[in-house]
């Protein structure tokens, strides 16, 4: 067996760019929105749910074959909600303020769309080692618009990134002021849209067959 | 005619394989700007008026200039005020202060919208679509005067893009262009938009007016019912405008003109103007029977954007309601809405901008509404 042939890069690669959880598929918007005002708490919540699907999909493959199909939801919610309480309890161990700022968003990853799509998608149906690339992948590819969207978000809205002050205060002596919208959730949903089209404007090649 | 043979003369440089066809939709806009075009559409049917989108647009504009002359002096007039100096201050004097002081939004709202629109134009090989004329206008007189010229460049730029090209353009926005414009500025730099210090400009511009110190501030009446002070503002101040405010609001008369032309051109719907202030006054009267305001009905009516936003916003004929009877569920709503946000909600003194917001979102399911109805009582009938 090829650990990674093409087929398992391409496992790996494409949720990253054409078959991108949030920006093809659209999923995981509301976490997406809530978590990104600011660069840190959307870097360590796409690290958590790349971690929290890269484990589940592996556990749910190792155990699909035994999985009864009627109950197969609920069983794969055990494994998420399991996992994400293992994060979660971690990061109020290892970054509490982080698991402040974040609140309520780290439990409701039980909730999220991607996770529950790739375990039934592709865990159910696949080998642990795939499994485990697309959960890395699609982890990856939420993370990245994650942070995309949180760095222009703490750029514009506070003049920082990672909690870094990066606009000098001669640009506020000069008249410039932080948008506050930046840092409301409506700001977030149209930042995203930006990304959404800017992608599929040069990437996703949807309607040209 | 010889602007006629000039454009003839010229036209050929923008057409397909021109030297200027890269400026083809700009041609085309100013073309069909001072003339109106003679060509009839190719397919489907279609109605035609007497007149054509630029001319409606045209005669808004000009239905806003008498809001716009008084803002203008009224920038003056508060500057003086405020000085002390209002004695020693000329009637032109303090209009040509104003003048100065607005000139360059009107300047920048139009330099960067329709530039933005002309950009779009090109880049996707359409006309030039005439909205934004009456959006660069009304932009700068719903906004304080003292606003920075940088974000107003940021507000029209977001609000031409996201409000109107991505819809698909003129015609087909959802919601009202230039209060998205002013929304945007509200929500992302509200210490520039609300508050006591930005109603009245400070500086001198070319030895005119008179430079105030920089801790000088001034609320609106509205402004002051939100802070629970008393109102000291005589009723004919507020009907005649000499109140401070966003440059074109503030005067009642000034914009019972521009209502005039708007309802006898048939260009607003008095269905909608007229419910838009039902609804003003029913909220009005509950609120002041309940004591939850302390001024009466029909200052809610004159104070603040309420009059600006019935007239000129409301009845936006892309935003609002289409159906007749959807005009009047839609103006009440609006109407009873401002007032309730200006009551109800402390952190807002002004409820006119959300609600209009609010009612350009729930237009198309009030003509939803009151199409379905139509359907099921003429099935009714037929049976």
């Amino acid at each position: 067996m090829d650990l990674f042939s093409k087929q398992n890069r391409e496992v790996f690669s494409n949720p990253l760019n054409l078959d991108n959880p949030i920006m093809v598929q659209v999923l995981g918007i509301c976490s997406a929105l809530a978590v990104t005002s600011q660069l840190k708490p959307a870097i360590v919540m796409g690290l958590a749910v790349t971690i929290i699907t890269a484990f589940s999909n592996v556990i749910i493959s190792l155990i699909r074959n035994t999985i009864p199909n009627r109950i197969r939801i609920i069983v794969q919610l055990v494994v998420v909600a399991a996992l994400v309480t293992i994060v979660s309890q971690i990061l109020k161990a290892v970054a509490y303020d982080v698991s402040v700022e974040l609140s309520v968003y780290v439990g409701l990853i039980i909730t999220n769309c991607i996770l529950m799509g790739r375990l039934e998608a592709f865990a159910m149906t696949n080998k642990p080692w795939p499994s485990f690339l697309d959960g890395v992948g699609n982890g990856l590819g939420y993370a990245m618009i994650l942070v995309i969207v949180g760095a222009i978000r703490e750029f514009f809205g506070r003049g920082s990134l990672l909690g870094f002050k990066i606009l000098p205060q001669s640009f506020y002596d000069a008249g410039y002021m932080d948008n506050g919208m930046m840092s409301m959730p409506a700001m977030a949903l149209i930042l995203l849209g930006c990304v959404i089209w800017v992608h599929r404007a040069y990437f996703y090649k949807e309607d040209k067959k | 005619m010889s602007l006629r043979n000039y454009l003839d003369k010229i036209r050929p440089n923008f057409e397909e394989g021109g030297k200027l066809h890269a400026f083809k939709s700009v041609f085309d806009g100013f073309e069909t700007f001072l003339y109106v075009p003679n060509e009839t559409s190719k397919s489907g049917t279609s109605i035609h008026d007497a007149i054509d989108s630029k001319r409606i647009m045209s005669i808004v504009v000009l239905s806003l200039v008498p809001a716009m002359l008084f803002g203008m002096y009224n920038i003056g007039y508060q500057n003086a005020l405020a000085a002390g100096k209002l004695a020693d201050a000329t009637c032109w004097g303090m209009f040509l202060y104003g003048m100065l002081a607005l000139l360059p939004k009107i300047l920048v709202s139009y330099i960067v919208g329709l530039g933005i629109e002309f950009a779009w134009a090109q880049w996707k090989g359409e006309e030039i679509q005439e909205g934004y004329l009456v959006s660069g206008i009304l932009i700068p007189l719903i906004i304080p005067v003292t606003t920075p010229l940088w974000i107003l460049v940021l507000a029209v730029a977001f609000a031409v893009i996201f409000t109107k090209e991505i819809f698909g353009g003129t015609g087909m926005n959802i919601f009202n262009v230039a209060l998205a414009a002013r929304a945007f500025l509200f929500f992302s730099y509200p210490s520039k938009m609300t508050g006591d210090s930005i109603w009245v400009a400070k500086d001198a511009i070319f030895g005119l007016g008179y430079t105030l110190p920089d801790g000088f501030t001034m609320a609106t009446p509205l402004g002051e019912i939100a802070q629970g002070t008393t109102v000291n503002t005589p009723i004919c101040d507020m009907v005649v405008g000499l109140i401070p405010g966003s440059v074109g609001e503030t005067s009642v008369i000034a914009i019972a003109i521009g209502a005039v032309i708007l309802l006898w051109t048939n260009i607003a719907s008095w269905k909608t103007m007229f419910s838009v202030f039902l609804g003003g006054t029913v909220m009005g009267l509950l609120f002041q029977s309940t004591g939850a305001t302390p001024i009466h009905w029909y200052e809610h009516l004159v104070l603040g954007g309420f009059c600006f936003g019935a007239v000129f916003m409301a009845t936006d004929p892309v935003t609002s309601a289409r159906t007749e009877t959807g005009k009047w569920v839609y103006g009440f709503f609006i109407g009873a809405m401002a007032i309730i946000i200006r009551v109800l909600n402390p952190g807002y003194p002004e409820g006119m901008m959300l609600a209009i917001l609010f009612g350009n979102m729930f237009a198309p399911l009030i003509d939803y509404c009151v199409v379905q109805s139509n359907i099921s009582k003429r099935a009714k009938r037929a049976k």
